[in-house]
C-alpha cells in the first residue's frame, strides 16, 4: 500500500506528515521556509528519501501558500481547513469546535449539528505573525513574550481587530512605562478577542474545544487566555500533541482518492516547479545601474550638519531627545548646529532605561568641557522623559521636525517624515506648519513594517534594503495596510518572486502608501517645490529613490534623516527662552530609579488605564490619563458642548410627564438615537410609556454583544449596539424600540437627507443576528421623520395596532415630539452661543468638533473632548453652528443630513478667525471617504487648517494628542504667537 | 476641442456640437449586456466606445486619483476611464465620459462627482461627463435618454440576462469548447441587426424570439458531467465585472463549477419597486407611485416572457419572477432596505438556496456599508434556516490578494463537495 503524504505549506512554515495504510503517523516535520516555499517542501521530503525510495506515494498539498505550489507542480490540493476538520474527526472524536491559529490565518470549525468552517477575513491580523510583530515591538522573542505574560497583573484593552491597530494601542502604553508582563498578556487577550469576536459570528463556542496551530502549541500564555475567556475546564480544552501539524495530517488522511505516484516522480515535480516563475505584476527598477546609485549618493551627501570636532570641542551645547514610538534618539549640538554626540537605538520597550543610560554616558562625555545649556524632548514619550529627567522643554513632534528641516533648507515648503510607526507630512506656509497629515492607524506601512518583513525572511534591515536596490523587477505589492501587504507578499512568493524583488516591492509600497493614501497627492506640485524628507525610513535608499521617482522631483534628505526630531528639539532648546538648565546631573542620574505600576482611574466612566511611575525620592508621574483629575486637579472647566449634549441626553429616560402605564420601552443608546432621542422620548412618554435607556457605553458592554457581530469591518458605533440591546433584554423591558430610518430629518441643506446605510438598517441586522431578540417584542419598523404629516398617520396606525393607542392620541404625541426635538436643537444652539461668548470674553480658541451625533459617546471618542478642553480650548459641535450659513451647492452629492451639517459648519468656521475645526471619522465609514476630501477643500479654501481624527475601538489618545497639539501650535504660529 | 459650455452650477455640459465630434467612453460592467447597450446608444447617433481594458494599470490610476478609502468599484470605474483618456488611444480634446448615477443613499451615487474631482486632479477638467440615470438628474443639451432609447434598452437588458443565464448553463459542460460563446456572439449580432431595423422589441416580438434563443442554446451538445453550481451575488459591480472580482467566473469554471449569476433585470425592478415602497412606508405622491407601478408592470411583463422562454426548454434551470423574489425575503429584511442592493441581495441568496444552489459567493467591496446588513449580516440567519447553505463572503479591494480570496472560495467549495457526497 502506498504511503500517504500530507504537505502543509503555510505563510511561514512547511509541515510534512507521513502516514501508513493504517493511518498511523510515521514521520512529521515542521520548518520555517523563509519564503522559499517550493525548495523547503522538496528539502523536507529529501530527508525521508531513504524511507520512501522506490515506493508509490499518495500526496496532497494544503495550506495558504500551498495552492501555488500545487498549481505549479501539478500535485493535488486540499483546502487546509477542510483537511484539519478531517484530522480532528479522525483523531479527536467528540470535538465540538476547533480553533486554529496559523501564521496569518485564524480558523474556526464547528462540529455538531451542521458543520461550519470559517476563516478570518482579509482584514484581521490577530495571528502568529501578529504575535511575532508584537514581540519584535517589545524586543523579545515569542517564547520570552509567553514567559512574560505568565506574570501579568492586569490586562490593558488592546484593539483586537488587526495587528496595526493593536500596535498603536501598545506603543503608547510602552512609552508611558507600562509593564511588559501586562502588555504581553494583553496581546494574547487581543488575539483571543479577535478570534472569538471575529469568527464565531453568533454561534456559541461551547463543549469540547480543540486548539491547533503553531502559536497555540507553543504559547502557554495564549492558551491560558483562551481557557479563561471561554471558561473551559481541562476536559473541555484540548491541546493535542503535534497541534501544529494537523492540517498536514488531515491532508495525508484525505489522500485515499488520489492516484498514487512513485516518490521520485513527486520529487521531480516539486523540483521542476521550483524553476517555474510566473511573475507578471512588476514595477520599473529603482536603480537601473551602479552609476545611478553613485550619483544619487553624492547628491544626498550634501545635506549634512556642520562638521565639528567633538573630542576637542569646549563650550555650550544643547540637548535634544526624540522619544519615538519604537526608537529613541538623542542629539547634542553646538550653537552652530554641529553634532557633538548622537544616539539612535530601539527603545526596547522601555525608553526610560535607554535614555538613562545614554544620559549617564553623555554627562561623562561632557565632563567640564561641554556645558549643556538647555534641553528639549519630543515624541510619544515626551511627558514621561520630561518628568523623569527634568528636561527644560517639551514640544510636539511636528514643530521639532519643522525646526530641523528649516536648518537644512530654509525654503522648505513640504516635509515628510516616515518613522518606525508613523508617517507625518506637513506643508509649510508663511513660515508656519500649515497642514498636517498623519497616517491612519490602518495604513502604517512604515519603517518597522519593512523591518518585520526583513526578519521574517531572515535578513537584517540594512542588508534587506540594499538587496532590492538593483533588482530589475520589483514586485508590485499594492499600497495598503500591513495585513494586506502580508498577503501580497504571500502571493508574490507563490508566484516565485525572489527576496530581492520583494524587498524592492516593499520599499515602493511604503512610498505609494505615503503619497497616495496619506498625502492624497496626484502630482509633485501637490506637495511643494522644496521637499525635505526625513525619518529613519528614508535612510533606506530604495525608499528615498522610490519616492523621488514616484513624484518625479528631487528632494532634500539630510544625512541625519533618522535624527531630525531630536535635532529639531536641540535647535528648539537653543531658541528656548524659559527656565533652562534643569537636566539631571551626573549624581542625580546615578541615584535615578524608576518603578511603573498599573492603575485605573475611577473618577468617571472613561476608566482611564493609568500607569503610575515612581522615581527616586518619591517623585511621581502619572500617565494614561485624559484629564487632570487623577493628578489631583479639576476636570477641565472650559465649556464642552459634547459633554453638555451627552449629559442632557442621559436625562431623557423614565416617565417624563406621562404616567408610564403603557409599560416600559427600551431604547438602545447608540447611533442615530443620539440625534433622535429627544424626539422619541417626547413621543413615547406622551403616550404614557416609560422610557428605559440602555446604559452608557463601555468596553465591557461592547464585549457583552461582541459574539453576535456578523461583520468585523463595520464601524465601532454600530458594533456597540449589540451590547446595548443585550443589556436591554437583561433588564427585562416590555419592548425594545429601535426603528429603521433610511431618511433623516429634512433640514433643507443638501440634495437629499439620508442616513448612512448602517444607521438606516442596523436594527434589522440586530433582529436577525441576536437570537435572544426572538423572545422579546422588538420594533424595527421603518419610520420617516422627514414627512411630519405622514408620520402622524403612519405612527398612529402603528401604535393603534401594537398597543391599542387611539389614533388622535398619537397624532398629538407626534406633534409634541417634533416640538420637543426642535426645542432641544435650539437649546444646543443657545448653549453654543454661550460657549462662544465665553471664549471671546476670555480670549480662548474655539474648536468645532465635527462628526456624527453619536461621536459624543465617550466610549466612541475615548474622552477626546476632555483632552481638547484640557488644552484650554472651548469645544462646540457641528450641529450647533451649521444654521449660521445659508445652504450652498457642493461639488459632491450632498445627500446625507449629517454630512450637510458638517459642510455648513466648516463653511461657518471659515468666516470666524477664532475658530478651528477637526473632523472625527469612525474607522470603516465608507461614506466619509467622500466627506473628508470635501471638508478639506472647504476649510483650505477659507485659509483654515484641516485636521481629521480617525477613531475606532482604540482607546489610546497618543496620536490624537499629536494632532491636537500640532493644530494648536500651528494656529498659534499662524497668529504670530510663539510655538507651543 | 468643442466650445466648453457650463451650467449655472459650473458643471461642464455635453453640447450638441460634442455629439457630432466627440467619442463617449463607457466603463465595462456586464460584457454581454453592455455590448448591446453600446450598440443602441450608437444607433441614436452617438459615438460610443465600451472599454474592455483589464489590467493593473487601471487600479493604479484609480488609486492615484480617487480617495483610497472610497469603494473599490468607484476606484475601478474612474481608474478605467482616466486610464483610457491617458492611454494615447483617443484625442483627449474630443472625448467625453459616461457614467451611471443611481441616486440612492449609498456612496455609489457619488461616483460621478468623484469622477469630476479626479478629472480636475488629473488636469482633464475639460472632459465632459455624461450622467446615465432615470431620475432626471443632470441634463445635457447634447445627450438625452429619449423614450425610444429607454424602450430599446430595457429589452436589450432582458435579452442580455437571458443570454447570460443560458450561456452559464452550457459553457461548463460544452462538448466542443467555444460553442457557447460563439452562439452568444451570433445572437448578439442578430439582435443588433434587428434593433437597427427597429425590430425585436416589445412583448409580442420578444416572446417568440426569446423562445428561439432558448431552443438554440438547448441544441448545444453537453457532456452531461456533474459540476457544482455556485451562485454569485453581491454589490452589483464586483458581482458582474471581471475587473472587479478578479475574474471570479473564470476561477469557478477552472474549479469545475458552474457559475450562476442572477441578472440585471431584477436590480432594475428593485430600484423601481423602492419608489413604490417609499410611498407606502413614509407617504408621498400617489401619482409617482402609480407611474412607477406602470413602469414596473411593463418590465415585469417582459421578464415573464424571458421566464417562459427558459421554461420552454426543460433542460435549463428556470427563473422566478421578481414578485417571488420579493416575497421570499419576508422575515429577513423590510422592503425599505433599498440602499445599494438592499433586500434584493438577501432575496437572491434565498432564491438560489431554494433552487438547490446553497453554495454561494457573496461579493462586496471592502467596507461596503449596505452589505454589512444585507450581505454579511444575513448569513447567520440563512445558515440557521437553511443548514445546507454554504455562503462565503469575499471582500474586494485594491490591496486584497487573489490568493487569499481563492483560498476562502476553495474552502467553501470543499464543504460543497463534502455535502454532495454525504446523502
Amino acid at each position: 500500500m502506498p504511503i500517504k503524504i500530507g504537505i502543509d505549506i503555510g505563510s511561514t512554515t512547511v509541515k510534512v506528515v507521513l502516514l501508513d495504510e493504517e493511518n498511523t503517523p510515521l514521520y512529521r516535520v515542521y520548518t520555517r521556509h523563509y519564503s522559499k516555499v517550493r525548495e523547503a517542501a522538496a528539502e523536507q521530503l529529501r530527508q525521508v528519501a531513504d524511507r520512501l525510495q522506490g515506493q508509490d506515494v499518495r500526496v496532497l498539498i494544503t495550506g495558504s501558500a500551498g495552492l501555488g505550489v500545487s498549481n505549479a507542480s501539478n500535485i493535488d490540493f486540499v483546502q487546509e481547513v477542510y483537511a484539519t476538520a478531517a484530522a480532528v474527526e479522525k483523531y479527536i472524536p467528540g470535538t465540538d469546535a476547533v480553533i486554529e491559529l496559523g501564521g496569518e490565518d485564524a480558523k474556526i470549525i464547528f462540529f455538531g449539528g451542521t458543520l461550519e468552517e470559517r476563516m478570518n477575513g482579509s482584514c484581521a491580523g490577530g495571528t502568529g505573525s501578529f504575535i511575532d510583530q508584537m514581540a519584535t515591538l517589545l524586543d523579545v522573542t515569542a517564547p520570552e513574550l509567553d514567559q512574560l505574560s505568565l506574570q501579568h497583573e492586569k490586562i490593558y484593552p488592546i484593539a483586537s481587530r488587526c495587528g496595526v491597530f493593536a500596535k498603536s494601542d501598545i506603543q503608547p502604553i510602552l512609552n508611558q512605562g507600562g509593564r511588559k508582563e501586562d502588555i504581553a498578556a494583553s496581546i494574547f487577550q487581543a488575539v483571543v478577542d479577535q478570534t472569538v469576536g471575529g469568527l464565531t459570528q453568533g454561534r456559541e463556542l461551547t463543549g469540547k474545544i480543540v486548539f491547533l496551530g503553531g502559536p497555540l502549541a507553543f504559547l502557554q500564555g495564549l492558551r491560558d487566555r483562551f481557557v479563561e475567556t471561554l471558561e473551559l475546564d481541562a476536559d473541555h480544552a484540548v491541546f493535542p500533541e503535534h497541534a501544529d501539524t494537523f492540517a498536514a495530517l488531515g491532508a495525508a488522511l484525505c489522500t485515499d482518492d488520489v492516484a498514487p505516484m512513485p516518490f521520485e516522480e513527486l520529487l521531480k515535480r516539486l523540483d521542476e516547479s521550483v524553476q517555474e516563475t510566473g511573475l507578471t505584476d512588476t514595477l520599473p527598477p529603482i536603480f537601473a545601474s551602479e552609476n545611478e546609485v553613485e550619483d544619487f549618493r553624492t547628491r544626498h551627501a550634501k545635506a549634512a550638519p556642520e562638521p565639528v570636532d567633538a573630542d576637542s570641542y569646549r563650550g555650550d551645547a544643547y540637548l535634544g531627545i526624540d522619544a519615538g514610538s519604537t526608537t529613541t534618539k538623542l542629539v547634542l549640538i553646538t550653537p552652530e548646529g554641529g553634532i557633538l554626540r548622537s544616539f539612535y537605538g530601539s527603545n526596547k520597550g522601555n525608553p526610560i532605561t535607554i535614555v538613562l543610560e545614554e544620559l549617564k554616558q553623555l554627562r561623562a562625555f561632557c565632563g567640564d568641557r561641554i556645558n549643556i545649556r538647555s534641553s528639549a524632548v519630543t515624541g510619544y514619550g515626551e511627558d514621561l522623559i520630561k518628568n523623569a529627567f527634568h528636561i527644560d522643554l517639551g514640544l510636539v513632534e511636528t514643530v521639532a521636525h519643522y525646526r530641523a528641516a528649516r536648518h537644512f533648507n530654509p525654503q522648505v515648503d513640504f516635509i515628510i517624515d516616515i518613522g518606525g510607526q508613523d508617517m507625518k507630512c506637513f506643508k509649510i506656509r508663511n513660515g508656519a506648519v500649515d497642514s498636517i497629515l498623519l497616517n491612519e492607524a490602518c495604513s502604517s506601512g512604515c519603517g518597522s513594517f519593512i523591518e518585520t518583513f526583513a526578519k521574517a525572511l531572515g535578513h537584517d534591515i540594512a542588508e534587506f534594503a540594499t538587496l532590492g536596490m538593483l533588482d530589475q523587477t520589483p514586485t508590485n505589492l499594492g499600497s495598503r495596510c500591513t495585513v494586506f501587504m502580508n498577503s501580497s507578499v504571500k502571493q508574490a512568493q507563490k508566484e516565485g518572486a525572489g527576496v530581492e524583488s520583494i524587498s524592492a516591492g516593499l520599499s515602493l509600497s511604503v512610498v505609494k502608501n505615503a503619497i497616495y493614501k496619506v498625502i492624497r497627492a496626484a502630482t509633485a506640485d501637490d506637495l511643494g517645490q522644496h521637499i525635505v524628507v526625513q525619518g529613519g525610513t528614508f535612510l533606506n535608499e530604495a525608499v528615498l529613490r522610490g519616492f523621488e521617482l514616484e513624484i518625479g522631483r528631487e528632494v532634500t534628505r539630510p544625512t541625519i534623516a533618522g535624527l531630525m526630531g531630536a535635532y529639531g528639539a536641540a535647535l528648539s532648546a537653543k531658541d528656548f527662552e524659559g527656565d533652562t538648565g534643569n537636566l539631571l546631573d551626573a549624581t542625580a542620574l546615578g541615584n535615578f530609579t524608576h518603578m511603573a505600576k498599573p492603575g485605573m482611574c475611577k473618577a468617571c466612566t472613561n476608566r482611564c488605564s493609568l500607569t503610575i511611575n515612581t522615581f527616586d525620592g518619591g517623585r511621581k508621574f502619572i500617565s494614561g490619563n485624559r484629564c487632570s483629575v487623577p493628578l489631583g486637579g479639576e476636570r477641565g472647566t472650559e465649556p464642552n458642548l459634547m459633554r453638555y449634549k451627552y449629559k442632557r441626553l442621559l436625562t431623557m429616560r423614565g416617565k417624563g410627564d406621562g404616567t408610564g402605564v403603557r409599560g416600559t420601552m427600551g431604547l438602545p443608546l447608540g447611533m442615530n438615537m443620539y440625534e433622535n432621542l429627544p424626539f422619541w422620548f417626547a413621543l413615547l412618554t406622551k403616550l404614557d410609556f416609560e422610557v428605559v435607556l440602555s446604559p452608557e457605553s463601555t468596553r465591557e458592554l461592547y464585549q457583552k454583544g461582541q459574539r453576535t457581530i456578523p461583520s468585523d469591518t463595520v464601524c465601532y458605533p454600530a458594533k456597540l449596539l449589540h451590547g446595548h440591546v443585550e443589556h436591554l433584554i437583561d433588564m427585562g423591558v416590555d419592548a425594545i424600540f429601535y426603528p429603521c430610518m433610511p431618511y433623516n430629518f429634512d433640514e433643507g441643506k443638501g440634495d437629499n437627507h439620508y442616513n448612512c446605510p448602517v444607521v438606516a438598517y442596523y436594527p434589522e441586522l440586530l433582529r436577525t443576528n441576536m437570537p435572544r431578540l426572538a423572545g422579546v417584542r422588538y420594533f424595527d419598523k421603518y419610520f420617516g421623520l422627514h414627512r411630519p404629516k405622514d408620520l402622524e398617520r403612519i405612527a398612529g396606525d402603528f401604535f393603534l395596532t401594537e398597543f391599542g393607542v387611539p389614533k388622535q392620541e398619537t397624532v398629538t404625541a407626534v406633534r409634541h415630539a417634533y416640538k420637543a426635538y426642535e426645542n432641544f436643537r435650539q437649546e444646543v444652539r443657545g448653549e453654543a452661543e454661550r460657549c462662544i461668548a465665553y471664549a471671546r470674553e476670555h480670549d480662548k480658541q474655539i474648536l468645532v468638533v465635527a462628526g456624527r451625533p453619536y461621536h459624543i459617546d465617550p466610549e466612541i471618542n475615548h474622552g477626546l473632548d476632555d483632552l481638547i478642553c484640557s488644552y484650554g480650548l472651548v469645544l462646540i459641535t457641528e450641529d450647533s453652528i451649521d444654521h449660521l450659513v445659508a445652504p450652498e451647492k457642493r461639488k459632491v452629492l450632498n445627500q446625507w443630513t449629517y454630512h450637510a451639517r458638517m459642510y455648513d459648519s466648516a463653511r461657518y468656521v471659515g468666516t470666524q478667525p477664532d475658530m478651528e475645526l477637526i473632523q472625527l471619522v469612525s474607522f470603516g465609514c465608507g461614506i466619509d471617504a467622500i466627506s473628508t476630501d470635501e471638508m478639506r477643500d472647504i476649510l483650505e479654501a477659507a485659509g483654515k487648517l484641516y485636521t481629521q481624527i480617525k477613531i475606532d475601538d482604540i482607546s489610546n489618545l497618543g496620536t490624537v494628542k499629536i494632532r491636537i497639539r500640532s493644530l494648536i501650535a500651528a494656529t498659534e504660529a499662524l497668529r504670530g504667537r510663539s510655538a507651543l | 476641442m468643442a466650445k466648453l459650455v457650463y451650467d449655472d452650477n459650473g458643471r461642464l455640459l455635453f453640447t450638441k456640437e460634442m455629439k457630432e465630434t466627440y467619442t463617449l467612453l463607457m466603463p465595462q460592467m456586464l460584457p454581454v449586456t453592455f455590448a448591446l447597450m453600446q450598440k443602441l446608444i450608437q444607433l441614436e447617433g452617438y459615438k460610443v466606445e465600451l472599454l474592455d481594458t483589464n489590467h493593473r494599470g487601471i487600479i493604479d490610476t484609480g488609486l492615484k486619483y480617487v480617495h483610497n478609502d472610497t469603494c473599490y468599484p468607484a476606484l475601478l470605474v474612474i481608474g478605467q476611464l482616466i486610464e483610457a483618456v491617458n492611454s494615447g488611444k483617443y484625442d483627449p480634446d474630443k472625448i467625453a465620459l459616461m457614467i451611471t448615477q443611481t441616486g440612492g443613499g449609498c456612496r455609489a451615487s457619488n461616483y460621478i462627482h468623484l469622477l469630476r474631482k479626479a478629472l480636475a486632479k488629473a488636469g482633464l477638467g475639460h472632459v465632459p461627463v455624461v450622467s446615465i440615470n432615470m431620475s432626471g438628474l443632470e441634463k445635457n443639451p447634447g445627450f438625452s435618454l429619449g423614450l425610444r432609447l429607454i424602450r430599446r434598452m430595457v429589452p436589450a437588458m432582458i435579452y442580455g440576462d437571458l443570454l447570460v443565464h443560458l450561456a452559464n448553463q452550457c459553457r461548463p459542460y460544452e462538448v466542443e469548447a467555444g460553442m457557447t460563446d460563439a452562439l452568444v456572439t451570433r445572437w448578439t449580432d442578430r439582435l443588433i441587426a434587428l434593433f437597427v431595423k427597429g425590430q425585436g422589441l416589445g412583448r409580442k416580438k420578444m416572446a417568440p424570439l426569446m423562445k428561439e434563443i432558448a431552443a438554440d442554446f438547448a441544441q448545444i451538445s453537453l457532456t452531461g458531467e456533474k459540476k457544482t453550481p455556485v451562485g454569485i451575488v453581491g454589490e452589483i459591480y464586483v458581482k458582474f465585472a471581471p475587473l472587479g472580482n478578479n475574474n471570479l467566473e473564470d476561477f469557478l469554471l477552472s474549479e469545475n463549477c458552474e457559475p450562476v449569476v442572477p441578472g440585471l433585470t431584477d436590480f432594475l425592478l428593485f430600484k423601481i419597486d423602492n419608489r413604490i415602497e417609499d410611498v407606502a412606508l413614509y407617504g408621498g405622491s400617489f401619482f409617482k407611485k402609480k407611474l412607477a407601478g406602470i413602469f414596473k408592470g411593463y418590465i415585469e411583463g417582459l421578464q415573464q416572457c424571458m421566464i417562459d422562454a427558459v421554461a420552454s426548454q426543460p433542460k435549463f434551470r428556470g427563473l422566478v419572477p421578481f414578485s417571488e423574489l420579493k416575497a421570499g425575503v419576508g422575515g429577513y429584511l423590510g422592503y425599505g432596505n433599498k440602499m445599494g442592493e438592499g433586500w434584493l441581495l438577501t432575496a437572491e441568496m434565498i432564491e438560489l438556496i431554494h433552487a438547490g444552489i446553497p453554495n454561494i459567493v457573496c461579493t462586496q467591496p471592502f467596507g461596503c456599508l449596505p452589505n454589512h446588513v444585507a450581505g454579511k449580516g444575513m448569513i447567520r440567519r440563512l445558515k440557521d434556516n437553511f443548514p445546507q447553505s454554504n455562503i462565503v463572503s469575499i471582500d474586494y479591494d485594491p490591496g486584497a490578494t487573489k490568493i487569499n480570496q481563492e483560498n476562502r472560495i476553495k474552502l467553501m467549495l470543499a464543504s460543497a463537495r463534502r455535502a454532495a457526497q454525504t446523502p
